[in-house]
């Protein structure tokens, strides 16, 4: 299918800072420079950033965003935000690692990389490049491909650090991760973000990123993730989403399943002005399973897109999609599924589901769950439904003696607890289900005892 | 029921495309080729009211500004719209009054397809308007339906006797502007059929209408316009068959309907253009642009169709639904085997209140084909209380076939249920052991399950059609199974 390819002239923009920062970009990580960097931006150049005639991105409207003015920081500024800030996001009951990344650049006080001592690594991107080399360029860039998408591309072409992880084989991470991605300025920011997470045969990992605004300034973000996970290899992510409703954040994960190995996403999008979500989930060893998880609870002028590929390229892989949303004031939604069945990947199971409720007249939903199937011997099925809180048990819950708001935050509440409860990690589930019940409530401004003050 | 089952299966064992025959009938052509002399030459030939032409210019005027959609999941090879012949008419005389008059040759071409021209057919109570190539060659009962009111006629013919109905209704639901398609039909169609029933009639036969491209090298054109007034009733059915040629050839059509307060409108396709041969080549390539309009209060518009033909198809019945209360189906099979395309589905926009919408689509895909349902629903901001169910089934006959969905829901309004489902997969070993087992071949099962798979769309189609529905799903899925 050939696409009309519309494009919103930021380029010229782009063009001159491009060559203005080379020098920089070029040494920003090592074994990623001249041409591959001149390639990716060729690739931008080319197609620029996606207007909603691109198919893809057909109610994802990114035309207002990035006809901001913003800054860009091509130096990692670390006088401009307050360390102490950082310690406060912990989650209760849950012993985490926590990392950050602050407006794209990965931080530490003390160190840029580190190893643990069954030999994982983690830290900073661009210094795991300079550090290992053969690993990192035997998998940056292998799995998102700067030709398909102007959003890819560029952040190709502008990436300078972000996180990285690395799990060698049969290691098991024991206790969770928690990475914060922080973003926080005195004027307007647009970054780039990249991020690396290889899990080698027989791994497992438990991760979970939070998204963060710490000023009220216009945030716009647009990242890439790319996760390799080899044969067995199990991990787990969930992401938060607790941002400003200034900010915009557009962020992709490639996922890349060999044999056996189990991959699962939970995207929980409490706050943001505008989101874009996609993943990209590539099946490419037998018996491999993928579940992709998604919640979003939007108000006001919030605007949420989630855009998924599961590709099943190869016989026996299973994979399941569950997005739930409710949309309240004027929140604009949008999801846009679809499941590849490609030739000769027999006895496939793959599901997709997402469901909707509106709680205003003037919220709006448009969602485009996709089955694109070559091969016979599959069991797919998908489902899409828009509606209300069901008026019946409503009545119900007011028999007996349940307030009208009582009640239909029970029922809101009932309806994203199928995404909630696929959260493998207790103390993290109990922490999302908490955070979610205020968000229903309206309460919630902030995480638990926080004093950072995130907006 | 059992009975009727056996008889098909064993008619089809041998059947391939039994209506690819070519009649030989003197046909009054004009040269290949599309500019405005061409159109000018069509609406002279058809001695068309000075609106009409200036209509058709406006049309290609439009059409030359566009580019063919490519959106599709389709591989839609260049089409030379130079190397077309636009008008191609069965040379005969100009009125005719009885049967008799008809050119022998004409009316047994129809007989071979089974189509009952003759008045004697009178049982079976279905008038007939008979298109060949681009032109309508007869159409019967026309007295029987005239004593209610009832207008059923060519297109051309309406186009002369009652131009004010054709003026106010032409291209209200499908405008010139629509779509490519759209445009060139409007700027080169030569005929079609033409309905109106009058206030509080309930057209007492179906109606029916057969499309027959005969000619080589010509492009099919026509045009249906229905209108329903208030508290009408009819059923209108749709078939099609073209020679076996080895070129492909291109049948661009456009479907109007408008049912007025409690009027309802049925309308029934079985399309069986000619699919081309076993390795793809030939076949018809179907581009067709079919709308209702649920314009009053209360109105109900039902589309059924039948796909197992035509070498490409691309077609989206649709329904607007503007009335209060109004209603709209959508039921289809489409089959797709060998090197066929298909790139079917439709479009529910709900504008009124407490409006409703049903979508049941089964597409079915063997051999090498391509089959994919895609529909919109969407409810608009002031659209309260709407509702829409979808379902929309894949059946997977062998591992090179493909099957896809792609569903647009989008929705404004938050009193709206829209529910959309899809299920995509191939018929289970353990049906086919039983059906072995009870010494049914594995051929004959298949087109049993198929059958059962399909009734719940078949059963929304008159009893003639559901019949010969039944037999083509059938002949098209004829050598699939291996």
């Amino acid at each position: 299918m050939d696409m009309m390819v519309e494009i919103i002239d930021t380029r010229e923009d782009l063009k001159k800072e491009f060559i203005q920062q080379r020098a920089i970009l070029d040494q920003a990580i090592p074994g990623f420079e001249y041409q591959k960097r001149e390639d990716a931006f060729a690739h931008f150049l080319k197609l620029g950033i996606p207007s909603t005639r691109v198919e893809e991105f057909k109610y994802t409207p990114l035309e207002p965003l990035f006809n901001k003015e913003y800054h860009r920081s091509y130096t990692f500024d670390p006088v401009s935000f307050d360390k102490d800030l950082l310690f406060n996001c912990d989650v209760p009951n849950l012993e985490t690692q926590v990392e950050f990344v602050v407006n794209s650049w990965y931080y530490h006080p003390e160190h840029r990389l580190q190893v643990l001592s069954n030999g994982i690594i983690l830290g900073s991107l661009a210094e795991a490049a300079k550090q290992y080399p053969e690993l990192f360029q035997k998998h940056y860039t292998k799995y998102a491909n700067p030709a398909s998408d102007g959003l890819i591309a560029l952040n190709t072409a502008f990436a300078q650090d972000g996180f990285f992880l690395y799990l060698p084989k049969n290691t098991v991470m024991d206790q969770a991760l928690q990475l914060i991605n922080m973003m926080m300025s005195d004027r307007n920011l647009m970054t780039q973000q990249r991020n690396l997470i290889i899990l080698e045969d027989n791994s497992e990992a438990n991760l979970l990123v939070c998204e963060h605004t710490m000023s009220n300034h216009d945030f716009l973000s647009n990242s890439v993730t790319e996760v390799y996970a080899g044969k067995n290899a199990r991990l787990h992510l969930t992401k938060m989403q607790n941002e400003n409703n200034e900010s915009s954040q557009l962020a992709a994960v490639f996922i890349h399943q060999e044999a056996d190995s189990q991959v699962s996403t939970n995207t929980i999008s409490l706050h943001g002005g505008f989101i874009y979500n996609r993943f990209d989930v590539a099946l490419q060893g037998r018996g491999a399973h993928n579940d992709t998880f998604g919640l979003y609870l939007t108000d006001r002028n919030q605007h949420i897109s989630n855009r998924t590929l599961i590709d099943h390229a190869v016989p026996d892989a299973t994979s399941n999609q569950t997005f739930k949303g409710v949309l309240d004031d004027d929140a604009h939604g949008s999801f846009t599924g679809k499941i590849l069945v490609r030739k000769d990947a027999q006895r496939t199971a793959a599901y997709q589901s997402n469901n909707n409720i509106l709680l205003t007249d003037r919220a709006k939903m448009n969602t485009k769950p996709m089955l694109e199937i070559f091969a016979d011997d599959v069991k797919c099925s998908h489902g899409a439904t828009i509606g209300q809180l069901d008026s019946d048990a409503l009545f119900y819950l007011r028999t007996r003696g349940i307030s009208q708001k009582e009640a239909r935050l029970l029922l809101m509440y009932a309806f994203t607890y199928e995404v909630i409860a696929a959260i493998p990690v207790e103390g993290l589930r109990l922490r999302v289900e908490e955070l979610v019940s205020k968000r229903l409530r309206g309460e919630l401004s902030r995480c638990n005892d926080c004093t950072n003050g995130c907006r | 029921m059992e009975k009727d089952q056996d008889i098909i299966l064993n008619e089809v064992t041998q059947s391939e495309y039994k209506y690819g025959f070519v009649t030989d009938i003197e046909s009054d052509s004009i040269p290949k080729g599309l500019n405005e002399e061409v159109i000018r030459l069509i609406s002279e030939k058809k001695n068309e009211p000075e609106w009409m032409l200036e209509f058709r210019l406006k049309a290609f005027a439009h059409w030359k500004t566009m580019k063919n959609p490519n959106w599709a999941m389709l591989k839609i090879p260049e089409i030379d719209y130079q190397d077309i012949v636009y008008y191609s008419a069965p040379k005969q005389k100009k009125q005719l009054n009885s049967l008799d008059e008809v050119d022998p040759e004409l009316l047994d071409t129809f007989n071979k397809l089974g189509i009952p021209l003759e008045e004697q057919k009178l049982l079976t109570g279905v008038a007939v308007d008979a298109v060949m190539d681009s032109v309508s060659v007869k159409t019967t009962f026309k007295k029987n339906l005239a004593d209610l009111g009832i207008i059923f006629c060519s297109f051309s013919e309406a186009v002369q006797e009652y131009p004010d109905l054709v003026k106010k209704y032409m291209g209200t639901v499908v405008p010139y502007r629509d779509n490519y398609f759209a445009a060139l039909n409007s700027a080169v169609f030569s005929d079609g059929s033409f309905v109106y029933i009058p206030k509080g009639v309930r057209c007492p036969m179906e109606l029916s209408t057969y499309f027959r491209i005969n000619a080589a090298n010509t492009g099919q054109f026509e045009r249906t316009l229905i209108v329903a007034d208030d508290d009408s009733y009819v059923s209108y059915l749709e078939g099609c068959t073209a020679p076996m040629r080895d070129e492909n050839q291109l049948h661009a059509a456009i479907v109007e309907i408008i049912a007025l307060e409690h009027a309802e409108v049925k309308y029934s396709t079985v399309q069986n253009w000619y699919p081309g041969d076993k390795e793809g080549k030939g076949g018809i390539y179907n581009f067709v642009t079919k709308r209702g309009l649920c314009k009053g209060r209360n109105s109900k518009i039902s589309w059924t169709q039948v796909e197992t033909g035509s070498a490409i198809t691309w077609k989206y019945p649709s329904c607007i639904l503007k009335g209060d209360d109004s209603i709209a189906e959508f039921y289809s099979v489409a089959v797709t085997n060998n090197h066929q395309q298909a790139d079917t589905g439709t479009k529910m926009i709900h504008l009124g209140k407490n409006t409703k919408s049903t979508i049941v689509s089964k597409g079915i895909s063997a051999g090498k084909s391509n089959n994919s349902y895609r529909g919109l629903v969407r409810v608009a901001k002031n659209a309260s209380n709407a509702r829409n169910f979808s379902q929309c089934d894949s059946l997977l006959l062998g591992d090179q076939c493909g099957a896809h969905t792609f569903p647009y829901l989008e929705v404004d309004n938050s009193s709206a249920i829209v529910e959309h489902e899809a299920t995509t997969s191939k018929i289970g070993e353990d049906q086919i052991f039983y059906c072995n087992q009870r010494g049914i071949s594995t051929e004959d099962a298949i087109g049993l399950i198929v059958n059962g798979y399909a009734k719940e769309v078949i059963n929304q189609l008159p009893m003639e059609f559901a019949v010969e529905a039944q037999k083509l799903l059938q002949i098209s899925l004829e050598g699939s199974v291996g």
